[in-house]
């Protein structure tokens, strides 16, 4: 029967096939452009154990790992986006609103500065752990500041505007760790800020690929109590939604994914704010839909920024946090002033 | 039967409600009046179990409140408040599905898609069902609405009741559609198992729809029962500060109010 029922899962047969070309394409091109038949070749060598010539050493080290970076990425910070824009019930929320990418970063630039003299290293694990840790503990700060002391709830208005402040503080001190560090370290303060995919290997991708895939199952588990949400935290408490197990649920969800992949890849912005959005000019606003055609879109707009990035200064590369802001502000100015959409 | 005993609700020293006790019986229209800050809402948010920190104890049907799963609570009782605005852009139908979410898990069954037909047609909304709830007049709003706590306690559930609780239903509407959603109430009540609770501004609505009428004043129940027990001078002027002018049709049993 198809009365009430939304044909969405249309959509996903299509945004998957503009996924696997723009994943092509993200193999494909860069600095060094490989050909399908070295493609194809590094990937017998690879099962057969021949040795793989330059080319199709650099595909199967650097290039496959970026692109699937790309999409873990990108599927990682807009589903986030949707989790956040649905639970402040607000469309120009993005997943760093609470302090997660904020706090993230400051962690990474704790170690940029001080890393050498504390002298605690756990390898190329020190970075991620460093920023995981940072993220964390501003977004718990977020949370707990944001309870009100006599009920013991916090309202999302209340997280919201401790997220603000939380965010001031956790950026005023990136920007003093980067006034203290000599050249070298302010550098990699810098470069870490404005994002990018350059490092990538297989073990981060498979990281950040299995956090996402997990968020995702548990996010879709959310997605029918965060549709009740959109009428108000009364009104979804009557439909029997349990608000608190909610909001812990969903920001853990959050930190989890924005966390993991900012720490490997540093901070990319407007790909959590801009994703949802598109997703729902295309098929209204049910969580459902959205957070599985996020996981599409948002891999699918990071590979094209990533590659925006490696072609736009080739052989030199653009930071790939520049180009999502880049094409990202003139969306948001657009969407804001898109008034009778829903503000 | 939904039951209110020894109920009191303080904000600091300020007390809300103070030691209410009340019964709501199925099959009667049960409507709450009093003047403003009674303590009518109030009384709505403890009985809807959206407020938890008072004294006494809420039951629906003999079972604590307090001690009833969301899930549970949500599938047997809906609640009607004010001032529902929605974040994000949606269909009337999808609106009105959100009624059935506490009896589905993943999408909606052939169960739930006919408690939503059913309610839309019920309260004549169905000719909107594909437009988009943000285009929607405050009045078309509040019929959606309608429509939705209908869909949630659609199907009579065995032994334990279906509630319904409307805080100020009819603010948005027309003269034409207060009376007919009136008339609608008094239908649904044919059901035997479904306990009604309104609160209402129009002392006349109440007269002519409610079985048992609740008055309210100061977070005290100062009086309870059919309108021509609640609704006389003494009543009126102690909680409204108004005289009024009582007219009683004995003919037609009705009760009308005039204030000068």
């Amino acid at each position: 029967m198809s009365k009430f029922n939304n044909q969405y899962k249309a959509w996903f047969p299509i945004l998957a096939v503009v996924l696997l070309v723009t994943f092509f394409f993200s193999m494909k091109l860069g600095a060094i452009n490989i050909s399908w038949a070295e493609i194809q070749a590094s990937f017998t060598k690879l099962i057969s154990g021949e040795a793989m010539n330059l080319n199709e050493r650099i595909f199967m080290q650097i290039r496959l790992p970026r692109a699937l970076m790309g999409v873990f990425v990108g599927a990682s910070l807009a589903i986030a986006g949707v989790l956040m824009q649905a639970l402040f019930r607000n469309p120009i929320v993005e997943p760093g609103l609470i302090g997660t990418s904020s706090g993230a970063a400051f962690g990474a630039s704790l170690y940029f500065v001080l890393g050498s003299v504390i002298k605690v290293h756990a390898g190329e694990w020190t970075l991620p752990i460093a920023a995981c840790i940072g993220g964390t503990l501003s977004t718990v700060a977020v949370f707990l500041l944001s309870q009100n002391r006599s009920t013991g709830k916090s309202s999302v208005v209340a997280l919201l505007l401790t997220g603000i402040a939380i965010n001031a503080l956790f950026l005023s001190g990136v920007g003093f760790l980067s006034y203290l560090a000599r050249d070298p370290q302010a550098r990699s303060i810098i470069f870490w800020n404005l994002g990018t995919l350059s490092g990538a290997n297989w073990v981060s991708v498979s990281i950040v690929g299995t956090i996402m895939v997990v968020c995702l199952f548990f996010a879709l588990r959310y997605a029918k109590q965060l549709n009740a949400l959109m009428m108000g935290e009364d009104e979804a408490i009557f439909l029997g939604v349990n608000l608190k197990k909610l909001q812990i649920g969903v920001i853990a969800l959050n930190v989890l994914l924005v966390a993991v992949a900012t720490s490997f890849t540093g901070v990319i912005g407007f790909v959590g704010l801009v994703v949802p959005h598109l997703l729902r000019l295309m098929k209204g606003s049910d969580n459902r839909f959205l957070l599985l055609g996020s996981a599409f879109m948002g891999g699918i707009l990071l590979s094209l920024a990533d590659l925006a990035s490696r072609l736009l200064l080739a052989p030199a590369e653009l930071p790939i946090g520049i180009v999502t802001s880049l094409v990202g502000v003139p969306v948001f100015i657009i969407l804001l002033r898109k008034k009778q959409y829903y503000f | 039967m939904l039951e209110a005993k020894e109920i009191t609700f303080k904000i600091g020293e300020k007390v809300l409600l103070d030691n209410v006790s009340v019964q709501f019986e199925a099959g009667k229209l049960n409507l709450i009046i009093g003047p403003n800050g009674a303590g009518k809402s109030t009384l709505m948010k403890v009985i809807s179990r959206q407020l938890t920190d008072y004294q006494g104890t809420v039951s629906y049907n003999q079972a604590d409140s307090k001690k009833l799963s969301d899930k549970k609570l949500a599938q047997m009782r809906a609640v009607l408040s004010q001032n529902i605005d929605l974040a994000f852009p949606l269909k009337v139908w999808e609106v009105v599905m959100m009624g059935r979410y506490p009896h589905f898990t993943d999408a909606p069954r052939q169960i739930d898609r006919d408690a939503c037909e059913a309610a839309l047609e019920f309260f004549d909304v169905m000719y909107m069902a594909e437009r988009d709830y943000l285009t929607l007049s405050g009045g078309e709003r509040q019929r959606v609405h309608f429509a939705r706590v209908l869909t949630q306690i659609w199907n009579p559930i065995h032994n334990q009741g279906r509630y319904l609780l409307l805080d100020e239903p009819l603010t948005f509407l027309d003269i034409h559609y207060q009376f007919q959603f009136m008339h609608k109430l008094r239908e649904l009540l044919k059901e035997k198992d479904l306990v009604v609770v309104g609160v209402v501004h129009d002392l006349n609505l109440a007269a002519q729809f409610g079985d048992v009428i609740h008055l309210i004043q100061d977070g005290k129940l100062i009086a309870s029962g059919t309108k021509h027990e609640v609704l006389n001078a003494k009543n009126i002027k102690r909680a409204f500060h108004l005289e009024p002018v009582i007219y009683n049709n004995k003919e037609k049993g009705s009760l009308h109010l005039f204030f000068e």
